[in-house]
């Protein structure tokens, strides 16, 4: 854990670590103001942060003039600088959204016109020879084409701005869960199931599927979350060369979502999904039997080629639904700064295109804080964040061959499928949030995150981490509490 | 730091036991530079962590443990001076024979007269079988389980219940109960058992571990660490019988649900893959469809007993210096071989006809009193072996005579 010598007492104090939560206090950092982030997991990102499309949105599917329309057109012309300042990897692939029938055609129409009032740029609407150009052997009698529509790494962007933030001075306070908020005369006290107490002037809610509990702590009873599941799987990167752009089917009426598609990820896998269902409980994060049947069917109606042993996982993500089921859809962000409890800034219903948008709401959240605190900048923020973009296996071999020759730990490769080597490992391990997960191993080194999915390298990480960094059996943890990994030696080492 | 470079006769990539005997083979045969990368620490592949024993039954007679019939080989190795680069991993290899490989000493590119492949194969995840829920730990493959106990001291649970019939599964339900853990039982998704018959006998029977036939995981139960699994019979399409579901309180499932042979590196090369045996389409010197690229062992298809995958490597071992040394002639025409009636896949899928050589074969289904024929395209009849008993379990080897085959330009083999 992260704790910095300044205490816990605040100017500003983020709840939730996850993409808006993180942005926004990288975004704050470039101030001098203390700001703390408190979250409840053992890693930042845990929540629906690490769990979605890692699509940057190009704007068209949003009414104009609402918060979501502008902040994503917003945030998604943001994006390529910050993700060169954080060493992110970013692709702007574009999307074809696809009329399949006569009947669809106006619809890309209605989408250009909406995206073009959005302030979206480049859209064009393309025959069957265009879309062919863009992705060999599509079908649809015709497609809107948005140039900048573009794919991350939702976790490695939410990570890199955490640690971004982390390096300009933020405190990160993990598997701290606020349960309490008290409004004192010149701001909060905060405090945690841990019970550690903070002290804030200003208090932010980015709790993302819990943002209407901690409304609810700070007095606010105005808002309600129902839970909205999206199961996806995962496909082997052998077929990522299918896919040189996104390809959606033009919108059905009366769908939340976007209807399940293909997704090609920055690194070259595939995800079908995501399904669209309300669920009961917001961390339900489970894959079901029916669901992932259901995707299974259409991704090898999408793609020919696919076979069972290409299914490498599934995962789900839950949307922070502000409309019940039983009328669906979108309703518009909330993003206020409360007259009635000042200083508390409340972002609630952060879902889709919540990851597009992230540092669009930052600023946003940024000139809302200048109204509450004298805001001075700090000459010495660092908008760099230390490290690479690449994997060392993307790099060119001549490049590569002078890496080890500086470190030979890039020489060995522990990870198969992926071609991580020990020093992206040893990297991850020493990261500088100190987060001791496994699933940490994962998100920042991408080991286990292969076809194997871990099989071959699990052990030698399990070695490495006893080895050189003194961890026990009963250290090895997935990334909560109880999920542990093993039950201990098999004999009492002598 | 430069990126080195090297020419070698014949490379071999991975140094388990079909890589070993490749090597021994290959230099054996003639040819000069032998070189045998392997990516662990030491040699012997996945032999390291089979400490029980039966291996080498056939070939020397003995019943070794894994690590005693790879010494054999490593023994051969050393004394024929072939060279070894451990702790180096092949990041890839070309239609042209050129390996970029990566150590602690760096790039290395290597250009190789013939290359043996030899990798191995992976097992299959718990992704791939799509089981529901929400993701727990406690859910591993046999084999890692294996490597952690047995190579590590570490022990991975307490109450364990093993998905799929498979040897690793089998030795490893042994294993966890002499290492004092509870293993609730074995459930196998098809009417037979896929392991082989003396693992059933060896490694359950004597410990009283119950096998469920046609049974298998349909849910796992726990989002921290495993706290159960929905057991549930299934029909003859492999369907779950609603009703028939029950609840396993277990921490640990271990899966031994097939292995999957690790062709990447093949597929970059642009070797032929078969989708039946998930190895790359061979001829009778165990060349695949890129000349001067052989392979063998589990890479090409999965073995039950290591005597044969020594056997098939040494043949391809033997081939590929053949090939480097200049002195194997490619044929113009070749012999297509089919599978018929009860047989899954047959090996090698075309053959010369100019050598002898040994097919493989598994059966679809267990049967009894049957003899397996080979027929050519006018159904004349060219081999014929009696068998009490075929089990998809228990590969089938037949050695052919490259008489037998002359007037043949296509083969099938069927149960009848
Ligand atoms: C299926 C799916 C697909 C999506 N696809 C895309 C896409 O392609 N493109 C796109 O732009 N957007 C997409 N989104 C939306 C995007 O993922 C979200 O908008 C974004 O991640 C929201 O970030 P957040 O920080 O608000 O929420 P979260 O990531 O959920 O972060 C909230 C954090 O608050 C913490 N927390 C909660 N309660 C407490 C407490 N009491 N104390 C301390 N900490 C607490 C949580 O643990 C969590 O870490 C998708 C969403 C889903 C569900």
């Amino acid at each position: 854990m992260v704790e910095a010598a300044l205490g816990s007492q605040f100017d500003c104090l983020v709840i939730g670590a996850g993409v808006v939560g993180n942005a926004i206090a990288r975004e704050l950092s470039r101030f001098r103001l203390r700001v703390g982030v408190v979250e409840k997991e053992l890693d930042v990102g845990m929540g629906t942060s690490a769990r979605n499309s890692g699509v940057l949105h190009s704007g068209i599917h949003y009414t104009p003039g609402t918060l979501r329309a502008e902040l994503n057109v917003e945030g998604n012309s943001m994006m390529e600088e910050l993700c060169r300042q954080l060493k992110v990897k970013i692709d702007y692939i574009g999307k074809l959204t696809v009329a399949g029938h006569e009947e669809e055609i106006p619809t890309l129409y209605r989408l250009k016109e909406q995206g073009e009032a959005n302030g979206v740029p480049g859209l064009e609407i393309l025959k069957p020879e265009g879309m062919e150009k863009l992705q060999p052997g599509v079908n649809g009698l015709m497609a809107l084409y948005s140039p900048s529509t573009g794919i991350i790494c939702p976790y490695t962007f939410t990570i890199a701005l955490a640690e971004n933030a982390h390096q300009n001075g933020v405190s990160f306070f993990l598997g701290q869960e606020v349960t309490g908020i008290q409004k004192t005369e010149s701001g909060f006290l905060v405090s945690t199931r841990q019970e550690k107490r903070f002290s804030t002037k200003v208090l932010i809610n980015s709790a993302g599927l819990y943002s209407d509990r901690i409304a609810r702590l700070a007095g606010i009873n105005d808002y309600k979350i129902y839970p909205c599941r999206g199961e996806y799987l995962v496909l082997d990167k052998r077929l990522g060369h299918h896919l040189s752009t996104l390809v959606y089917p033009a919108p059905h009426k009366g769908k939340a979502g976007l209807g399940i598609h293909l997704t090609k990820t920055v690194d070259g896998n595939i995800l079908v999904g995501p399904s669209n269902e309300y669920i009961d409980s917001p961390e339900n994060w489970a894959t079901t039997g029916h669901i992932m049947e259901k995707l299974r069917e259409e991704g090898e109606g999408l793609l020919p080629s696919l076979t069972t042993s290409d299914i490498i996982r599934s995962f789900a993500g839950v949307r922070p639904k502000q409309n019940p089921p039983e009328i669906g859809g979108f309703k518009d962000f909330v993003i206020e700064a409360r007259e009635d409890v000042r200083g508390f800034i409340n972002l609630v219903g952060i879902e889709s295109p919540g990851l597009t948008c992230s540092p669009a709401i930052a600023t946003m959240v940024r000139d809302m804080v200048a109204d509450l605190l004298p805001m001075e900048k700090r000459e010495d923020f660092q908008p760099e964040r230390s490290g690479r973009a690449k994997y060392f296996h993307e790099l060119p071999a001549e490049e590569r061959a002078d890496l080890i020759g500086q470190d030979k730990d890039w020489g060995e490769v522990i990870c198969r499928c992926e071609h991580i080597t020990k020093k992206e490992l040893i990297e991850a391990i020493q990261n500088p949030l100190g987060v001791r997960s496994i699933s940490g191993l994962k998100f920042r080194a991408r080991v286990m995150m292969g076809r194997c999915q871990g099989g071959f390298c699990l052990p030698r990480i399990v070695e490495i981490l006893e080895k050189e960094f003194g961890y026990r059996p009963e250290d090895f943890f997935s990334y909560k509490e109880g999920s542990n990994f093993f039950t201990g030696y098999v004999r009492q080492p002598g | 730091m430069k990126i080195k470079k090297a020419k070698r006769d014949v490379v071999v990539v991975g140094g388990g036991p079909a890589g070993l005997a490749a090597a021994v083979s290959a230099k054996k045969e003639g040819a000069p530079q032998v070189l045998l990368i392997e990516r662990g620490r030491v040699l012997g592949g996945i032999l390291n962590q089979c400490i029980h024993d039966g291996f080498g039954l056939h070939r020397f007679k003995q019943a070794l443990s894994g690590p005693e019939y790879a010494q054999r080989f490593i023994d051969d190795l050393e004394s024929l001076s072939i060279d070894v680069m451990l702790n180096t991993m092949v990041l890839s290899l070309d239609g042209e024979r050129r390996l970029l490989v990566s150590s602690k000493d760096g790039l290395m590119e290597i250009e190789a007269g013939a290359v043996v492949l030899a990798m191995g194969c992976r097992e299959r995840t718990a992704g791939a079988l799509m089981l529901p829920g929400s993701r727990p730990t406690g859910v591993y493959t046999a084999g890692v389980a294996q490597t952690l106990i047995n190579l590590q001291n570490i022990m991975v649970g307490q109450e364990a219940v093993i998905l799929g019939s498979g040897d690793i599964g089998l030795i490893m339900a042994r294993r966890l109960t002499l290492e004092g853990a509870k293993v609730k039982g074995v459930y196998e998704i098809l009417p037979y058992a896929s392991g082989l018959p003396r693992n059933i006998k060896q490694c359950l029977e004597d410990y009283q571990i119950p096998l469920h036939l046609a049974t298998t995981v349909v849910e796992l139960h726990g989002s921290s660490r495993l706290t159960g699994v929905t057991v549930s019979r299934v029909d003859e399409a492999r369907r779950p019988v609603p009703g028939t579901e029950e609840f396993i309180p277990c921490d640990t499932l271990l899966l031994s649900v097939g292995l999957i042979p690790e062709n990447e590196l093949s597929r970059e090369a642009g070797v032929q893959i078969d989708p039946t045996t998930g190895g790359a389409v061979v001829d009778d010197t165990l060349m695949t469809t890129v000349p001067g690229i052989f392979s063998c062992g589990n890479v090409l298809q999965v073995h039950d007993v290591v005597d044969d995958v020594s056997e098939e490597a040494e043949s391809a071992g033997a081939h590929a210096a053949r090939y480097a040394m200049g002195r194997m002639s490619p044929a113009d025409t070749y012999v297509q071989l089919r599978a018929g009636k009860g047989i899954r896949y047959l090996l090698p899928q075309k053959v010369s006809g100019q050598m002898d050589f040994v097919l493989s074969a598994r059966v679809t289904e267990p049967m009894e009193n049957k003899a397996l024929v080979l027929r050519d395209q006018n159904g004349k009849g060219i081999l014929r072996k009696k068998k009490i008993r075929l089990h998809p379990a228990v590969m089938v080897r037949v050695k052919v005579d490259r008489d037998r085959l002359k007037g043949a330009n296509r083969i099938e083999m069927g149960v009848e």
